[in-house]
């Protein structure tokens, strides 16, 4: 528990003091490091970051959703070999696995002569360091964690629900609105944030596939504690999105709570 | 040409290569309680499912009033389902439950309130309206399950095994609310079950079936009494065979065969070589060995034997007695101050009458 708590205060009481001049630190009191935050060359990352991250979670919802759902009609078997296929990569290291989209994405890369061979283009892309790498590293690396919490609440469902609903005049939309979406909502949410929180915080993936223009949130803080040697400035950036990805926790649990609670009130 | 109003002809389906139903027939009348009745497997619920339009069959045709309905969507057709273990909706509650076929059909909120209210009314469930699924009992979620369907007014409303997740209690219970609510309402009620004994108590009438064939439909009464088959008889209840019998005919349309040096004798059916005969342990006679004459006994099947086993169940004595080839033969007697009682290895004399042995081809 100390060791859990402990660095945190650390980064609590650095964020509230000044920076000497060669990065030294001065224990005075200041709000100044929480006020260039917001400042709008800050700022800018920030939401860039929180932008990419959205982004990303979106294209992991909607593509793990179909995905998730595919999986559960599979066989017993087949659902095994599925979900070993989808944790696999994560027995590599993460580092190698990102440095492989630069051969991938990069101009003369796999992707590029193989588009170019089969003359879908005449250009190459140039995808790699910008916020398309970026986003395709993030979606890659965090798309299981959106499947399987979906995926879970697939399972969980009683497919009889579908033919009740079926029968009762539902149609296939009808089925997907009423009773799926429902009842994998919490699935749904909790996959979302399990992508979203490290896509906000990331760092390695758009330092390697982002190069110099897709600055992200995550970036900024290293490069205040390893470059710049700003540490109680990188303490209040990393405090702020902290207290950013708290608030959304916040909400997510307070909604849970609320779907669960609603039913013990009218059992009164 | 069709003047049932349910008719299915000749309904086959098949999985790989496992034939599930091999060419069915099966025509329900209006109003009718109809029940499937088979062990697990026997391919009613794949019928049922059939019926409400959630499987295709491979081949085949359902006629409901008249129309053809083989090609219709589920969603469309105007059948209701009462699913084995509910399927209620957990994210509902019980107000949302029931009115989700109503508000597919986009009725007014009015309309849907009224009807909501009023078979909540005739399930017994007045007031449940905002409970969820998971704060019922089995006996409720069992009726807001019926309620859900019945409140669309169905032209037939199906039923997989209703009652089978009920303890005994509720299910006797449940048994008779379920009969009532059939009557009141006169909608056509088609119900799996593997259990014979509800569907003897419910059914008007009754399909066995047996491995993806109807074997005998008919009224209980006839089912349990003048059974076609050997499967149906021995399906339906306990039953005593003497078996690798030649029968021979005589008169007054009976049929005689001798067995341990006696005539038994047993009236014409339309069994096709039979060579067999069931007794159902609650239509023999016992008597003492020493005065087997009553008078009041017309039985003309006369068998003599030794008590073995006697096993007391509350409503009845179940007396096991064994015949001098070995054969045993079950006999209940029901538990009432006037009736003749064996001790363990008395003789007794078993009788009882032409009409009550069943010809069965085994």
């Amino acid at each position: 528990m100390i060791l859990f708590v402990l660095p945190l205060l650390i980064i609590l009481v650095y964020s509230f003091i000044e920076r000497g001049t060669y990065g030294e630190l001065i224990y005075s009191f200041t709000l100044e490091n929480y006020q260039r935050s917001f400042d709008p060359l800050y700022a800018q990352t920030l939401w860039r970051s929180v932008y990419i991250a959205l982004v990303a979670t979106c294209i992991c919802l909607i593509t793990g959703f179909p995905l998730a759902w595919y999986m559960s009609l599979q066989s017993e078997s087949k659902k095994k070999l599925l979900l070993a296929l989808l944790i696999i990569p994560f027995w590599t290291n993460f580092l190698v696995r990102t440095y492989s989209w630069i051969f991938i994405l990069r101009t003369e890369g796999l992707l590029n002569n193989m588009l170019l061979r089969i003359g879908i283009i005449e250009q190459p892309l140039d995808i790699l360091f910008t916020e398309t790498s970026v986003l395709i590293g993030l979606v890659y690396t965090y798309l299981p964690f959106m499947v399987l919490p979906i995926y879970v609440s697939i399972e969980k469902m009683d497919n009889n629900l579908f033919d009740a609903a079926r029968d009762l005049g539902a149609n296939a939309l009808k089925r997907f609105t009423k009773i799926m979406m429902p009842l994998t909502k919490p699935g749904v949410i909790s996959g979302s944030i399990l992508v979203f929180v490290p896509c906000l915080g990331a760092y390695i993936t758009p330092d390697l596939l982002g190069g110099a223009k897709t600055l992200m949130i995550g970036n900024l803080i290293q490069i205040q504690f390893l470059s710049a040697r700003d540490w109680p400035f990188g303490s209040a950036l990393s405090l702020i999105v902290m207290a950013f990805v708290l608030l959304l926790l916040l909400v997510y649990t307070k909604y849970t709570n609320d779907f669960k609670s609603q039913p013990e009130e009218s059992n009164m | 040409m069709n003047e049932y109003y349910l008719h299915l002809k000749q309904i086959r389906k098949q999985y790989g290569d496992q034939i599930v139903l091999h060419g069915v027939d099966l025509a329900v009348n209006q109003g009718e309680f109809f029940f499937l009745l088979g062990p697990s497997g026997c391919g009613k619920t794949t019928l049922l499912k059939i019926v409400s339009g959630l499987l295709v069959p491979d081949s085949g045709s359902i006629f409901l009033k008249g129309s053809d309905i083989t090609n219709t969507p589920s969603h469309l057709r105007d059948v209701n389902t009462v699913f084995q273990n509910y399927a209620l909706f957990p994210h509902m509650n019980v107000f949302d439950n029931i009115s989700f076929g109503l508000r597919m059909k986009k009725l007014s909120s009015d309309i849907i309130r009224t009807k909501v209210g009023n078979i909540l009314e005739l399930v017994g469930l007045p007031g449940f309206d905002k409970r969820f699924p998971h704060q019922m009992s089995g006996g409720q979620m069992q009726r807001v399950a019926l309620a859900r369907a019945l409140v669309n007014n169905p032209s037939v409303l199906l039923l997989d095994e209703p009652l089978g997740a009920l303890d005994v209690k509720l299910r006797k219970q449940m048994q008779s609310e379920l009969r009532n609510i059939q009557r009141e309402l006169g909608t056509t009620f088609i119900c799996v079950t593997h259990d014979q004994d509800e569907a003897m108590i419910l059914g008007d009438r009754i399909a066995v079936m047996h491995s993806g064939n109807v074997e005998q439909i008919g009224k209980p009464q006839e089912i349990y009494n003048k059974p076609n088959t050997y499967y149906v008889c021995d399906f339906m209840g306990d039953c005593n065979f003497i078996k690798n019998l030649t029968f021979e005919a005589v008169k007054d349309n009976q049929l005689a065969t001798s067995y341990l040096g006696v005539q038994l004798f047993s009236e014409h059916s339309g069994v096709n070589q039979p060579n067999s005969i069931g007794i159902r342990p609650e239509r023999i006679h016992l008597a003492p060995a020493n005065r087997p004459d009553n008078p009041e006994n017309k039985s003309s099947n006369r068998l003599s034997a030794n008590v073995t086993d006697i096993v007391f169940s509350g409503h009845s004595h179940q007396i096991t007695c064994e015949l001098s080839d070995g054969n045993s033969m079950m006999v209940r007697v029901s538990v009432n101050n006037n009736v003749f009682l064996p001790e363990l290895g008395d003789e007794v004399h078993l009788s009882w009458k032409t009409s009550d042995s069943i010809l069965v081809h085994i």
